[in-house]
């Protein structure tokens, strides 16, 4: 076990990984030598050559596009787009393709070694595109894995589980975490589950669940409740697609009301997609109507970011309204 | 790293590039014979007919399923004639186990490597024995037996794709290429910019195909670019490049031999311009009537691949008229016979519709097929052709 950032988890992921197989490779804008704009991708190269670690051309749609061909090929592309705001040029490789690989050929193909690692997520005066969170627009296409960590031992076993897991994954990483969520990393490989939410605390009065930076919002959030004698479930729900119902419907059950929180805009936002479901499944049991805490619908803002996120007051707020409803 | 000379002017002197037009190699006449500084290119009579039997095979299959959608039997056909040289020519000329990454018009190179004539059918009818479950509309073939990417409809996809491809080709170095092929129209896209661009950089093992053939959809070239065609961009990209008649097999194949070569051995991608035409309308779906003359068609039948390989093989003695007449007749039985098996073929099973989103049904879909499955129980009229896997209580 070591103290690492997320970043040097992820870096530690990806060393990992190349060492562990030779087709696993990492590539996109910068990544070669200068080891990432964040520096996730250090030393890589020094360490496993340029074949293996390299930048390429300065175009989303071609680095998905290669990745897709290296996939099919038989090989562990691990690709990065700079920012999430830029993987828009490669949606149509990403949704018409990467998704629909192994459906369409009836299984003789597949990209299933893809992965895709971008950074998301508002927070460090990014403006409207060094800060957007696109999960929603990939969670509406079958076929991926959408995947978001929460902190460094998480960064390291799900990137570890996204690179070996059989389908194609979009990893998004929380940027504002990158330097500031710091913990203890296995040094090994270990792999923690996709499609898995993991309760991580539990509670009796109110189900709150995010993902990815969200949740240290929802940690303070939910130390204020708690002063107030509310008993908060907080669930890192990790998997956007496919998501875990079970777990979250299964805790709905026990506290009856539920607060879902994300950075990316209200509607269409994957907490639309949650609620519905959690209404099919809980209706008999919801005390209080489920509540979102989200971005404005509006594009991501820079002087006012502040007032544009979902930070813990709001949620706190949420979370009282919930119980009080 | 490559430098290049570059030389100083004082005053603004710009290029359209029109100084460095790009030839057309020739090397077969119409009439069979060849131009007079040609050498053709070392193909022995069991190869150089084993690409005419693929190039006619391919003629009647397309006639007769052309024919079979205006009857209603099929939803749906592309046909490729006129470009049989160009896709047929170009696969010949590439070892067996190369990749292919194709677009929609090149069942030349699948009927050259072997795919059967009830392989065709059963993608075309989607039954119980299409490799694709019969999930995607015809044309769309792929064989993992003959490495033939599976093709999908958006167009351009596969040319970043196969630059991927032949990168883990070269990595894993076994010596084999991929070849990509497309239609200048879907050279606008910004796949081929990406593709092309990735190539040249990484030095992949990867041949570009770029089908010219005059049109897309209604498109003519003259409003698909203003430069002299998709060669040179090939050359922008530092890519070596050439321009070849695509209805001329020999030139195809010579000039796809050697950037086998290049590729292979230098990992020097290649761009390929075959010039030709699309003698069909674009799919059974449209009618170029409304868009180009019936003069202009007739110029390029008279220029028609087949027969001028035809030619050839007779001035050689490979090939008779008998022979042309048994062959066209067995596979005009072959295609009729089989067309009629694969219509009366099943359905795939209902599973079909949720296995291979992902390597596992997840179960939020597995869910939703439950309930599919208990409707369809409810309503078995409405599901003619899945009501029988569903039977028995809910």
């Amino acid at each position: 076990m070591a103290e690492m950032n997320m970043l040097q988890a992820i870096n530690n992921a990806l060393d990992t990984a190349m060492a562990a197989n030779e087709r696993v490779l990492c590539f996109g804008e910068d990544v070669g030598v200068f080891g990432g704009v964040f520096r996730a991708t250090s030393n890589l190269q020094q360490k496993y050559g340029r074949d293996r670690c390299f930048n390429t051309p300065l175009v989303e749609q071609g680095i998905v596009g290669f990745a897709n061909g290296l996939a099919a090929q038989g090989s562990y592309p691990v690709a990065e787009i700079q920012f999430a705001d830029y993987i828009f040029p490669a949606f149509d490789q990403i949704v018409n393709e990467s998704a629909k690989f192994r459906y369409r050929s009836g299984n003789l193909f597949d990209v299933g070694g893809l992965t895709i690692r971008a950074p998301y997520g508002g927070g460090i005066a990014g403006g409207l595109y060094h800060s957007q969170s696109p999960e929603a627009y990939f969670a509406h296409t079958p076929g991926l894995n959408v995947v978001v960590p929460r902190n460094p031992h998480q960064a390291k076993g799900l990137l570890l589980g996204a690179i070996n897991d059989p389908n194609p994954t979009l990893f998004f990483e929380p940027k504002r975490l990158y330097r500031a969520s710091t913990g203890e990393v296995p040094d090994g490989e270990y792999q923690l589950p996709l499609g898995k939410a993991e309760v991580l605390k539990e509670g009796t009065d109110v189900t709150v669940l995010g993902w990815g930076a969200q949740m240290e919002v929802i940690d303070k959030a939910v130390e204020m409740t708690e002063k107030d004698g509310i008993s908060c479930e907080v669930i890192d729900l990790r998997s956007i697609l496919p998501w875990d119902r079970e777990t979250v419907a299964a805790s709905v059950l026990k506290t009856g009301r539920l607060v879902i929180t994300h950075e990316a805009p209200m509607t269409g936002g994957f907490a639309g997609e949650i609620a519905a479901a959690i209404q099919e499944r809980c209706f008999l049991y919801l005390e209080s109507p489920i509540t979102r805490v989200t971005g404005l619908d509006t594009p991501f803002p820079l002087v006012l970011e502040k007032e544009h996120l979902p930070n813990h007051l709001k949620v706190y707020e949420a979370i009282r309204e919930s119980v009080e409803f | 790293m490559t430098t290049r000379k570059s030389s100083t002017v004082y005053s603004p002197v710009f290029t359209d590039g029109s100084e460095h037009r790009i030839p057309t190699f020739k090397l077969l006449k119409q009439d069979g014979s060849l131009y007079k500084n040609g050498r053709a290119p070392d193909l022995d009579k069991a190869e150089a007919r084993r690409i005419y039997h693929a190039m006619v095979t391919t003629r009647v299959l397309d006639e007769r399923m052309l024919a079979a959608q205006r009857q209603g039997r099929l939803s749906f056909y592309m046909q490729c004639t006129g470009e049989e040289a160009a896709v047929i020519g170009s696969t010949a000329a590439l070892s067996d186990t190369d990749m292919i990454m194709a677009q929609y018009r090149e069942q030349g190179a699948l009927a050259y490597r072997g795919f059967t004539i009830d392989e065709f059918m059963n993608q075309l009818f989607g039954n119980d024995r299409d490799y694709g479950k019969g999930r995607q509309m015809p044309v769309h073939y792929g064989s993992d037996r003959l490495h033939y990417m599976t093709i999908s409809s958006p167009l351009a996809t596969q040319i970043s794709q196969a630059t991927g491809y032949a990168y883990g080709q070269k990595m894993a170095g076994d010596g084999a290429c991929t070849i990509v092929y497309f239609g200048e129209g879907a050279a606008s896209e910004g796949d081929f910019h990406a593709g092309l661009n990735m190539a040249a950089v990484h030095r992949v093992p990867a041949i570009f195909m770029c089908r010219n053939n005059g049109y897309a959809i209604s498109t003519p070239v003259v409003e698909q670019y203003a430069g002299d065609g998709i060669a040179p961009r090939g050359s922008g990209y530092g890519m070596d490049t050439i321009r070849v008649d695509g209805n001329d097999i020999l030139a195809v194949y010579q000039a796809t031999e050697a950037a086998r070569r290049l590729a292979v051995e230098d990992n020097r991608p290649v761009l390929i311009e075959a010039m030709t035409y699309r003698l069909a309308a674009h799919s059974s779906s449209d009618d170029p009537s409304g868009y180009r003359s019936k003069d202009e068609e007739a110029t390029w039948h008279s220029k028609d691949p087949i027969l001028r390989m035809k030619y050839w093989l007779e001035e050689r003695e490979w090939w008779s008229e008998s022979e042309e007449k048994a062959l066209q007749e067995s596979l005009r039985r072959e295609v009729l016979d089989t067309m009629k098996q694969a219509q009366k073929r099943p359905p795939p099973p209902l599973e079909s519709l949720i296995t291979d989103v992902y390597d596992e049904v997840p179960p939020a879909l597995d869910e939703q097929f439950d309930r599919l499955k208990a409707h369809i129980r409810r309503h078995p009229d409405a599901y003619p052709k899945s009501a029988a896997h569903v039977q028995g209580g809910e």
